[in-house]
């Protein structure tokens, strides 16, 4: 059986023995005895090393890994640099806790202030925090910080990711506050001023959308600022190397799923929450945030700051309970951003939407597919597609995931990574399939 | 040190992508962004020495001894992480068909049993991202409880006043009203606090067993079967289950749900602060109301993220799990409990604990009168340990004891490690009555002295610019 616990049985009984004890159950003397286990776990016996290995490596084979991948919806399968892969494993990165102690952990410190900053200039926020769980919670934790006694109604775009729906209806579940959905039409979110009533306190839209349509940013944000509301967007990281930042766009606070910054596909998690916002709203943004000062030496320092927002100091007056967050995740989107640089980063977003328009245009000239929805739109899009199980079926076995079967056709997705060799060749099995 | 920032100069790249193969797609100037995209420009051997620069003023589990009390920092095995490495893991969409992610589904379902096991819960859920994520998903069980039977006057959640922050914290966030009640001498629950705070509006309690001071409350029957005489749910925050796992199961103690932090119990690295993962057990009577992503299994439930959860934690956790098996999951928390009473008899005669009894996997140092008596602070002490290669304990915490210190020595140390440990306290305690005043200024060997956080916190700097 397999253990990590150093200590020989010699040892043990020396430590015990130091106790005046015996045996370590006379440890649990303050267990009930009837509610003591009696027997063993029914769990199988501890394995080796090698052994283990051996059982994940066979879980890992059950599944089926695609070459060609033009699936997003929430999850984009980008290039990650070698780099970007080494440096997060290194082990005093891995499994350092939450930097409290800030003399021993300047490192850790320091990588998310260059992380907030990052996020700063990408969205144009004046402040973000150094991350939640996923862009879903983030959209959640924008919807609360943003409410107060006279507004506590959110709005959001039904042309958000559905996951990002539930996710914020479940939190305004648990305080007890409403939210409803904006209609889409064309894809795009529709009819926002009639929703926009005195008791919203804030709108949240998906910059590109759930179907990869380009909202206009600009205009929703002037709608809801008349309104008196404030204007949340949720934004893919990658697409702000080209598309307008919500700074620019007018947003009191942008949120997006970090994983494009270099995390793998890694079947939905562990990912990014973003979280940015103005000024005006730095000290309701929840969850850990660095902050610069000196020492006594005046050397430039960094610690956790503004701590008086969290729930260690506040309990149930907090505004959110999150502590641990996705902090290595954020040294991860931090280190790839550093790696990409800026031209980089505006290669992988022009890449990706070169290659999404490519896909989409020669997809289009076969019969029976269109585009759904009109207007622009950045690396995603919705076909219709007849046959679709054929046709999905027939690039899986070509080792091509296809796109996401949604409403009224399939949401396509590509990124730098592929060639447009892959491209031709996935079109030629469309083709192939509904000839046949 | 620089910021990575300041080593950027402007032309600097790396060669990762090739150029473009198909015709550039035209973007409307409405859409398109004005501002100035200002990233460090760097080569990678830039990159490459900046981070290896800030790993070295990082202490992790893998430098030291890290007794930090209520974290578990127990080693992180490398094995779990080549695990969650394999391409047949990180390559996988969340969104691929099933029957393409049979392997990451025999992960859960495989870490489930494990866990359901250990927990005495029937069901698992996998999405939240951390303990405190996990304490939201088991409240909102509760609350989806109460009101399926109509029972919304419910409105108030019983939390202990030695709870971790979270407790209250999260109880606010599910919308309900705390109810803090007193602990007894030993941070135990006051039966008679706890009958008085029970009634038609309790909608549950939540505590955590071994508690925050490390005692295991042995009334724990008598106080699961109250809160539900009175037609309440019982939450167990797992924060502490690394004390009991294998030799009592909360489900045996009679609570209805629990949250567990793989990435403390089930030795998963804490990243510096994340990720982690919080799995929620619950009861079979609770399990319709188990979050679960519209997307990938349909609408018509609560999520609280997107997805499946953090997965590449799960398979960490699973190979922990695989590894210690049925006789290593209680001698995993045996050797805690052993470590933590033996440091602590070690300690003991210099540093006093809060509570002198037998211990579960931590115990509270108490230093008021050390205080009084020498003029060193806790804050003093655990800065002092930093400069004898030690990382701190937790300060200031739980809340009930004054100049707390809080130790947890986790399973994975050995005797001669605790043994050192104990000799550098009796050290300090000495060095406080002999020569206090390098205490007060402790660390002296770190990059950095203490930071004022006063000056961090009255003019925020939370961002680089340039000058």
């Amino acid at each position: 059986m397999g253990s990590y616990v150093p200590s020989t049985p010699a040892e043990r009984q020396q430590m015990l023995a130091a106790l005046g004890m015996e045996d370590a159950l006379q440890l649990y003397a303050d267990v009930p005895e009837a509610m003591l286990l009696t027997g063993p776990l029914d769990l199988p016996a501890g394995k080796s090393e090698l052994q283990v290995r051996g059982e994940m490596e066979a879980l890992a084979a059950q599944n089926t890994r695609y070459g060609t991948i033009l699936r997003g919806a929430g999850a984009y399968d980008h290039y990650i640099p070698s780099i970007v892969k080494y440096i997060p494993a290194k082990e005093e990165f891995l499994t350092a806790y939450t930097p409290y102690q800030a003399e021993i952990s300047q490192g850790i410190l320091q990588s998310i202030f260059e992380y907030q900053t990052m996020i700063c200039e990408l969205t144009g926020m004046d402040v973000s925090n150094a991350s939640v769980y996923d862009g879903a919670t983030a959209a959640a934790e924008a919807a609360a910080m943003c409410r107060d006694r006279k507004r506590s109604v959110t709005l959001i775009s039904g042309a958000a990711h559905p996951d990002v729906i539930n996710t914020v209806r479940t939190y305004c579940y648990g305080t007890g506050h409403a939210l409803r959905v904006v209609p889409v039409k064309d894809g795009v979110t529709d009819a926002l001023k009639a929703l926009l009533t005195p008791d919203v306190s804030s709108f949240i839209v998906q910059q590109p959308n759930f179907f990869g349509q380009l909202e206009d940013a600009k205009a929703l944000g002037a709608l809801v600022h008349e309104a008196g509301a404030q204007y949340v967007m949720s934004c893919n990281p990658i697409s702000l190397a080209i598309l307008a930042s919500p700074a620019e766009c007018g947003a009191d606070v942008a949120v997006g799923e970090g994983q494009p910054l270099g995390l793998p596909l890694g079947w939905g998690g562990p990912y990014l929450g973003i979280m940015a916002a103005t000024q005006k709203l730095m000290r309701k943004l929840p969850g850990r945030i660095v902050g610069q000062t000196t020492d006594a030496e005046g050397r430039r320092a960094f610690v956790l700051s503004l701590q008086a927002r969290e729930q260690h100091i506040r309990r149930e007056k907090a505004s959110s309970n999150i502590c641990s967050n996705e902090a290595l995740c954020a040294l991860t989107a931090g280190l790839y951003l550093a790696t990409m640089g800026p031209e980089g980063l505006q290669e992988v977003a022009r890449q990706s939407m070169a290659k999404a328009h490519y896909l989409c245009s020669e997809l289009c000239k076969l019969d029976g597919v269109a585009r759904v929805y009109p207007g622009a739109f950045f690396h995603e899009f919705v076909t219709t597609l007849p046959r679709q199980d054929a046709v999905l079926a027939a690039l899986s076995k070509a080792g091509i995931l296809g796109g996401l079967p949604v409403d009224g056709g399939v949401l396509w997705c590509a990124t730098e990574k592929v060639t447009k060799a892959e491209l031709d060749r996935a079109v030629a099995i469309v083709k192939e399939v509904l000839a046949g | 040190m620089k910021l990575i920032f300041e080593r950027s100069v402007p032309g600097r790249r790396s060669a990762i992508l090739p150029s473009c193969d198909v015709e550039a797609a035209p973007l409307d100037e409405a859409f398109a962004r004005q501002r100035e995209l200002r990233l460090p420009e760097l080569s990678e051997t830039d990159v490459s020495r900046h981070y290896t620069e800030l790993s070295k003023q990082v202490y992790g589990v893998n430098c030291g001894f890290y007794p930090l009390g209520s974290c578990t920092m127990k080693y992180n095995p490398r094995i779990d992480e080549e695990a969650a490495s394999l391409p047949g893991f990180t390559g996988i969409h969340p969104l691929a068909p099933e029957a393409d992610t049979k392997g990451c589904r025999a992960v859960l379902d495989e870490a489930a049993r494990y866990l359901c096991e250990i927990s005495g819960m029937d069901a698992m859920t996998f999405q939240p991202a951390a303990g405190a994520h996990g304490e939201f998903t088991g409240v909102l069980l509760i609350k989806q409880y109460h009101d399926a039977r109509g029972e919304r006057q419910r409105t108030k959640i019983i939390v202990p006043d030695s709870a971790h922050g979270t407790n209250p914290a999260t109880a606010a966030m599910c919308g309900y009203e705390v109810v803090n009640i007193a602990s007894s001498a030993d941070g135990c629950v006051d039966l008679d606090a706890l009958r008085a705070a029970l009634g038609p509006d309790t909608a549950g309690l939540m505590l955590t067993n071994p508690n925050t001071v490390g005692i295991f409350d042995k009334n724990i029957l008598e106080i699961t079967r109250l809160v539900h005489e009175a037609g309440g749910l019982c939450y167990y925050d797992g924060a502490n289950l690394n004390a009991v796992m294998g030799v009592v199961r909360p489900g045996d103690m009679g609570f209805d749900c629990i949250h567990m932090n793989l990435h403390k119990t089930f030795a998963t690295p804490h990243g510096g602060g994340g990720p982690g993962a919080g799995a929620v057990g619950c009861k079979d009577f609770l399990k319709d109301f188990l979050p679960r992503s519209a997307l990938m299994e349909g609408e018509g439930r609560l999520q609280v993220r997107a997805f499946a959860g953090n997965f590449l934690v799960v398979v960490r956790a699973l190979a922990y799990l695989k590894t210690l098996g049925r006789e290593g999951v209680p001698e995993a928390a045996k050797n805690a409990v052993l470590n933590a009473n033996y440091l602590m008899q070690q300690i003991k005669g210099s540093f006093e604990p809060a509570f002198d009894r037998v211990c579960m996997h931590e115990f509270v140092l108490d230093l008021s009168r050390f205080k009084k008596e020498t003029g060193v602070s806790a804050l003093d002490v655990a800065k002092s340990l930093i400069d004898r290669g030690m990382h701190p304990p937790t300060m200031y915490f739980p809340l009930i004891v004054h100049e707390a210190l809080m130790l947890e020595p986790t399973e994975t140390e050995s005797k001669q490690t605790l043994d050192e440990a104990a000799a550098v306290f009796r050290d300090l305690y000495r060095q406080a009555y002999d020569d206090p005043e390098p205490m007060h200024t402790a660390p002296h060997g770190t990059p950095i002295g203490r930071p004022d956080e006063v000056k961090a916190s009255r003019t925020p700097v939370l961002r680089w610019r340039q000058d």
